[in-house]
């Protein structure tokens, strides 16, 4: 049996965990077995999992799941497959699913394969896909035990509906007591978050100062896109350390990726080589970045983002 | 404070990716190594002030062969006081959390730091296992953290946010931007590294539970297409028409 960890964080399902059980629901067709979604703590509408694939969704209800704990996470879900028979858990590959993966495999005693990005190939030997070098190759990574863990990437694949709501039934499996006190939790609201965001708009020193992001928010804004920087521009305070994407930053792979006046650094491309389309505004033709780029405008931005905003709104009037 | 600061060895950002022994193996002729950027400017750094602050002492650890060396010398050129090195060859994730478990049981480490991931195999999954496997609580990319008597108080990134959260010592904490701030060595720390004790250690019995098959590069982008600076109309077209994205 294939058993996918569906995340609520704050007791909403969000569409990681719609492709975590798509994935799951794959590959336990390829194996002929039968996939089944756990829920952890309040969860607002389980029963949608079963739309996704899960024929069954179990819930362990309990006040302290609501709080993150890996060491309680993993106890739990451990629990829950040696009880229902699981040989492959499946999680996504976001903080908390990272955070646990590890411990997993450790006390599964399983081999684990983090952030994988296609279905595995499963013929005598169980074998799956995984970017490696920051997204410079690719490894094809062979399970050779019993049990595995695998962690999903995000936006690999798309959620898909197969079946109707299921049935949620409440799983009986100890939860040990936290040794962490969460204290305070932040969130940054009205946003998506960078790693999930399917569109994100990003602009580097080419802006000249904060002062000029006011052009960068709008598109963003026409768009329903999320911001993101280069790394001289989160160091020198311009903007956040949590828009900063590249090989220290935030990795991601977003449907579409608009870079303004970032050069394109290998350091940069490795955190965001990923996404499926690029567009790149440089006023310098020699810019390395238009060689990883889908559409290149060579102008200057401050002409060429506010230009590309009204565009996207008459498109969208029209 | 007894802390315990876990590295990794690294190609240099800009190292050409490249792969032999039928595409099996990373081609490391030609590849300038570092130390793993995440362990060298987060975890080290911040362990070292909190050991300025605090008193006590900060051991790097790695596990790999003796060309590690050079890479754990500059751990101890930036300021850590001795370094232990388990004689093994890295292979998977599990086979070096064990590793690094064995050392730290054997030390009684009040912290055990590691990087957010490894920037070659992008893993992040070294810490967790080490964890779990010493059954200690696992702080994950910490960006912030300060100790008080034998109290943590620590910022991690979750999912669209921060959390500010409590833990007693002794645990395990994977570092991530924010923690602290690169240090360059200098003339006297590389002098004084050369003397520092660098202990070599034999591995414990473990087994590899997953195996690299093979290596393949990403299919290739299409060339770009460029778009007159003047036409946005065209390039909103492309992305919805051609490209599909919005
Ligand atoms: C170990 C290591 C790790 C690193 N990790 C990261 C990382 O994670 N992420 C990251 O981003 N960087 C990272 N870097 C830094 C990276 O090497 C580059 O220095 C950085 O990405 C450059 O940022 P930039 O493109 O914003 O600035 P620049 O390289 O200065 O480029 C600015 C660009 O703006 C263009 N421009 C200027 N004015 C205009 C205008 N009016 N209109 C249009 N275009 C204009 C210029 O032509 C130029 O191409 C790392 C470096 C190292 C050594
Ligand atoms: N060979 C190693 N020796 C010591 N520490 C390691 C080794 N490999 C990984 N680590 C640590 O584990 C962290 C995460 O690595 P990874 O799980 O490979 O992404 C790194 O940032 C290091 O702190």
């Amino acid at each position: 049996m294939v058993l996918v960890y569906a995340e609520s964080p704050r007791g909403q399902i969000k569409k990681s965990a719609l492709e975590t059980v798509t994935y799951g629901y794959q590959t336990a067709q390829k194996m002929g077995v039968d996939c089944v979604a756990i829920t952890l703590g309040n969860v607002d509408n389980a029963a949608q999992l079963g739309q996704y694939g899960a024929s069954k969704v179990y819930n362990v209800a309990n006040e302290s799941l609501n709080d993150f704990d890996s060491q309680v996470v993993t106890s739990v879900l451990a629990e829950a497959a040696n009880k229902l028979g699981a040989t492959v858990v499946i999680l996504g590959h976001t903080s908390t699913g990272k955070s646990v993966l590890g411990r997993l495999a450790a006390k599964m005693d399983a081999g684990s394969v983090p952030g994988v990005n296609a279905i595995p190939n499963i013929n005598g030997t169980f074998s799956v896909t995984k970017n490696v070098f920051s997204g410079k190759a690719i490894a094809e990574v062979q399970v050779n035990s019993d049990h595995k863990v695998l962690s999903v990437m995000g936006n690999s694949l798309q959620p898909e509906v197969v079946g109707e709501d299921v049935a949620v039934e409440t799983l009986d499996v100890s939860v040990p007591a936290s040794k962490i006190k969460v204290k305070e939790v932040k969130t940054i609201d009205g946003e998506v978050p960078l790693p999930e965001a399917e569109l994100v708009v990003s602009a580097g020193r080419g802006m000249k100062g904060p002062e000029n992001w006011g052009i960068i928010e709008a598109l963003a804004d026409e768009l329903g896109a999320t911001t993101a920087c280069s790394r001289p521009v989160a160091d020198t305070g311009w903007r956040p350390h949590h828009e900063h994407v590249g090989q220290t930053g935030v990795a991601i792979r977003p449907n579409l990726y608009i870079a303004a006046g970032i050069s394109g650094a290998i350091q940069h491309l490795a955190g965001v080589n990923s996404s499926k389309v690029i567009v790149v505004i440089n006023k310098d033709p020699e810019a390395p970045f238009f060689k990883a780029a889908t559409y290149g405008v060579v102008g200057d931005l401050f002409e060429v983002v506010p230009r590309l905003t009204q565009a996207i709104k008459d498109f969208k009037a029209s | 404070m007894k802390l315990l600061v876990c590295v990794s060895k690294t190609p240099e950002t800009t190292a050409k990716i490249a792969f032999t022994n039928n595409d099996s193996e990373f081609d490391t002729s030609g590849v300038q190594f570092i130390m793993n950027p995440y362990d060298e400017w987060y975890a080290l750094v911040r362990a070292l002030e909190l050991k300025e602050q605090l008193g006590g002492s900060v051991t790097i650890l790695n596990v790999g062969p003796a060309s590690n060396d050079a890479v754990i010398r500059k751990g101890l050129a930036i300021g850590a006081d001795d370094a232990i090195r388990v004689n093994a060859e890295p292979k998977s994730s599990l086979y070096v959390a064990k590793q690094i478990a064995a050392v730290a049981k054997e030390g009684g480490y009040d912290v055990i730091f590691l990087g957010k991931e490894s920037i070659d195999y992008n893993g992040s999954e070294v810490s967790a296992m080490t964890a779990e496997l010493l059954d200690m609580p696992f702080i994950s990319y910490a960006t912030k953290m300060d100790i008080d008597g034998s109290t943590a108080t620590i910022e991690r990134e979750i999912e669209g946010g921060t959390e500010v959260l409590e833990v007693d010592t002794p645990f395990v904490l994977s570092a991530a931007k924010g923690m602290a701030e690169q240090r360059i060595p200098n003339m006297r720390g590389i002098m004084m590294a050369k003397r520092k004790p660098l202990k070599v250690v034999e591995a414990v019995e473990a087994n590899d539970l997953t195996t690299v098959a093979t290596y393949t590069m990403p299919p290739s982008k299409t060339e770009v297409k460029m778009i007159d600076p003047e036409n946005m109309d065209e390039l909103v077209r492309l992305l919805h028409e051609e490209s599909k994205v919005i």
